[in-house]
C-alpha cells in the first residue's frame, strides 16, 4: 500500500504521486494522535521500568491520598498507586482490544470475501444474517455472550470480536462488489486465474485500505466496549486491572478522591479519540491515492 | 397508494429479519459451554431434572422442531421462566421497559435539542470558531465513554452542586416531578454521544443542502434566512439526520446497560447485567431478542418516516 503505481493516464492536474506515509504526514490531526498512541503503547510496554510504585503493593497509610509527588495521581481504596496501576492497565487494555479486532477480522473477513466474491444466494444468506446480527445493540450482546460464556477478559473479547464481526464483513463485502467486475478481474478469470489467486492477488489488494480504516476504528470500540464490560465488572477480573476495571473500581469513591475517576475516563477517551483520528487520517489518505492512480 | 404500498412491503420485509433476529437468539443457546440443559436446569440438578429439562426444552428432538416450538412460544409471548425469581421473563422485561425507553426518549431529546441548532449554527458559519469547536467537540464526545460522562456529571452537578438527584427511579404515575428531574442526568450522559453523532450529520447535511440550487432561489424571491433554514433546509436535511437517529437506537440500547448502573436505574440493562452474575439464562436470552425486536421496529418507523420528508420515495 505505501507504493504507487505511476499510471500512463491523462494525470496532468492531479498531484504528484506521493506515497501513502507521505500523504498521511501531511494531515497534522492523524499525526499528532499517532504519536500520542505511540507514547501509550511505549508506556505500556515499559511499564516496569517507568512506574514509580509496584502496581499491586497496597499501603493501609494510603488509602484514597490526593494526588502528590509520591503518588502522581493519587492512591486508590487498597491504597495503591493510580499512576502505576493505569500504566500498567494499558497492557491489558490495548491487548485485549487487538484480540477482540483480530476475533473479529478473522470471522468478517472470508465471510465478506465470499459474500462479495461468489455473490448470488451465497450472498443473501450472508448479508441477511449479517444484518439480523447488526440489529441486536453491540453492548448487550456483547453482555449477553458473557453471560452465556462466564465473565473473564477472553470471553469479554471474544464477544466483542463476535460483536463486531458483522462491520468487518460488509466493508470486505462492499470493496469485494465493487472490485469484482473490474476489468482486470475479468481478463485474470478469463485467462484461467484460479478463484483463490484471484481474491488473493487482485481483490485483497483493493479491500485493504477500507479494511485497516476499519479495523482501526474498531480498535477504539473495542476499547470502549472493553471498558464498559470491565466496568461493569464482566470483562477483567481482579487482581488484574484495566482501565474500564479501574475507573469501576474508583467510581464507588468517587466523591471523597476525583482523580482516579477523572484519570481513568480520560485516558481511556483520548486512547479511542487517537484510533478515530488516525482512521480518519488513513481514510483521506488512502482515498487520494485512489483517485491519483485512477 | 403508491406510498400506502411502499409502506406495506417495507413492513412485510420486517418479518424475515424478526425471524433471523429469533433464530440468532436460539443459536445463542447452543454457544453456552458444556450441555444447555444441565445450565437450564440450573447448579446441583439431578439426573432426572436435566433430562426433564431436555426434554421440556425439546433438545431430544431435530433442530428445526426445536426452532419451530421455540418461536411458537416466543409469538404468543412465551420466553421462558426466570431462573432466580421464577417469574415469566417476558413480565420481568415489560416492567422494566418503561425505564429503559423513559431514559432513551429522553437522550433523543437531549441528542435532537443539542445538536440540530449546534449544526446548523456550524453549517451556515462554516470555518467559523463556532463551526471548530463543533467539529472538535463532536470528536471528543464520539470518543468519550458514556459511563465517564455520566461519572462526571454526577461528580459535578449532583455530589458538588447538589443542583439534581443523583441516582434512583421514580415512575411517572408517582410523582411527574421528580420522574423527570432524575431523567436529566441519565439522558444527558446517555444523549451526548448521540449529540456528537447527529451534530455532525446536521452539519453535513445541512451544508449539502445550502449549497442547492433551490436555496439559491430561495434567497433571490427574499425569503428571511431563518424561513429558508426551517423551511428548506432543515426538512431537507432531515433524512440522512433521520437515518443516523434510526441507527443511534442500537447504541442508546447498548449505552442503557452502562447508565442505568451508574444511576442505579432497574432498567432493562441492569436486568441483564444482574442476569450474568445470577447464569439466569432465559433472562439473558429474553433482553437480547427484545432489544433486537425494537430497533428492527424502530428502523421500520424510520423508514416509513422517509416517505413523509421525500416524496420521491413514495412515488419510487
Amino acid at each position: 500500500m505505501s507504493t504507487t503505481t505511476v499510471n500512463a493516464a491523462p494525470a496532468v492536474s492531479l498531484p504528484p504521486t506521493s506515497t501513502f506515509i507521505q500523504r498521511f504526514c501531511r494531515n497534522p490531526t492523524a499525526v499528532i494522535s499517532a504519536l500520542i498512541l505511540l507514547a501509550i503503547v511505549l508506556i505500556a510496554i515499559f511499564a516496569p521500568y517507568l512506574a514509580p510504585h509496584d502496581p499491586a503493593k497496597s499501603s493501609l497509610r494510603a488509602i484514597l491520598k490526593p494526588p502528590s509527588a509520591m503518588y502522581w495521581l493519587g492512591s486508590d481504596d487498597l491504597g495503591r498507586d493510580v499512576a502505576s496501576r493505569l500504566m500498567y492497565a494499558s497492557r491489558l487494555s490495548l491487548v485485549a482490544s487487538v484480540q477482540a479486532v483480530v476475533i473479529a477480522l478473522a470471522l468478517g473477513m472470508p465471510l465478506g470475501l465470499i459474500a462479495g466474491y461468489v455473490g448470488g444466494w451465497v450472498d443473501t444468506v450472508i448479508s441477511r444474517c449479517n444484518d439480523a446480527l447488526m440489529s441486536f445493540p453491540a453492548l448487550i450482546l456483547a453482555v449477553v455472550i458473557v453471560g452465556l460464556l462466564g465473565p473473564s477478559l477472553t470471553n469479554a473479547m471474544t464477544a466483542i470480536g463476535l460483536v463486531y464481526a458483522p462491520r468487518i464483513m460488509r466493508v470486505v463485502r462492499g470493496s469485494t462488489l465493487s472490485v469484482r467486475e473490474e476489468v482486470y478481474v475479468r481478463a485474470a478469470r478469463a485467462t484461467g486465474c484460479s478463484d483463490l489467486r484471484i481474491i488473493t492477488r487482485h481483490v485483497l489488494p483493493n479491500v485493504t485500505g477500507p479494511l485497516v480504516v476499519q479495523a482501526t476504528v474498531l480498535m477504539g470500540q473495542a476499547l470502549l466496549a472493553e471498558a464498559g464490560l470491565s466496568f461493569l465488572g464482566l470483562g477483567t477480573q481482579p487482581p488484574q486491572a484495566s482501565w474500564g476495571a479501574m475507573l469501576g473500581t474508583a467510581f464507588p469513591y468517587m466523591a471523597q478522591s476525583p482523580v482516579p475517576t477523572i484519570a481513568a475516563g480520560l485516558i481511556i477517551s483520548i486512547t479511542v479519540l487517537c484510533f478515530n483520528l488516525i482512521g480518519d487520517g488513513i481514510r483521506d489518505s488512502v482515498g487520494r491515492m485512489r483517485r491519483a492512480g485512477d | 397508494m403508491n406510498a400506502l404500498r411502499y409502506l406495506a412491503r417495507r413492513a412485510v420485509s420486517t418479518i424475515p429479519m424478526l425471524v433471523l433476529v429469533g433464530l440468532i437468539t436460539f443459536l445463542l443457546i447452543h454457544i453456552t459451554p458444556g450441555d444447555p440443559a444441565a445450565v437450564v436446569a440450573g447448579e446441583n440438578a439431578s439426573l432426572e431434572a436435566i433430562e426433564e429439562a431436555r426434554r421440556r426444552l425439546g433438545l431430544d428432538q431435530p433442530f428445526v422442531v426445536q426452532f419451530w416450538h421455540w418461536l411458537v412460544r416466543v409469538l404468543h409471548g412465551d420466553l421462558g421462566t426466570s431462573f432466580t425469581s421464577g417469574k415469566p421473563v417476558t413480565e420481568l422485561i415489560f416492567d422494566r421497559m418503561p425505564i429503559t425507553l423513559s431514559l432513551t426518549t429522553g437522550a433523543t431529546l437531549i441528542g435532537l435539542l443539542i445538536a440540530v441548532p449546534l449544526g446548523v449554527f456550524a453549517a451556515t458559519k462554516r470555518g467559523s470558531w463556532l463551526d471548530r469547536i463543533t467539529i472538535l467537540g463532536t470528536s471528543m464526545g464520539i470518543a468519550a465513554p458514556e459511563f465517564f460522562i455520566g461519572l462526571l456529571l454526577v461528580l459535578v452537578i449532583a455530589l458538588q452542586w447538589g443542583l439534581l438527584p443523583a441516582t434512583g427511579y421514580i415512575p411517572f404515575s408517582e410523582d411527574p416531578v421528580e420522574w423527570a428531574l432524575r431523567l436529566i442526568l441519565p439522558s444527558i450522559t446517555l444523549g451526548l454521544g448521540v449529540a456528537a453523532e447527529l451534530a455532525r450529520q446536521v452539519r453535513g447535511a445541512m451544508i449539502d443542502v445550502l449549497s442547492r440550487d433551490y436555496i439559491q432561489t430561495a434567497r433571490a424571491k427574499g425569503l428571511s434566512t431563518a424561513s429558508i433554514i426551517v423551511k428548506h433546509g432543515l426538512k431537507n436535511a432531515a433524512i440522512p439526520v433521520v437515518t443516523v437517529l434510526g441507527l443511534q437506537i442500537r447504541r442508546l440500547l447498548g449505552g442503557t446497560v452502562i447508565v442505568e448502573q451508574i444511576f442505579a436505574m432497574n432498567g432493562v440493562g441492569s436486568l441483564a447485567v444482574r442476569a450474568v452474575f445470577l447464569r439466569d439464562l432465559p433472562v439473558l436470552l429474553g433482553v437480547a431478542l427484545t432489544t433486537a425486536i425494537v430497533v428492527l421496529l424502530v428502523n421500520l418507523i424510520v423508514d416509513m418516516s422517509y416517505s413523509y420528508f421525500d416524496p420521491k420515495v413514495r412515488s419510487a
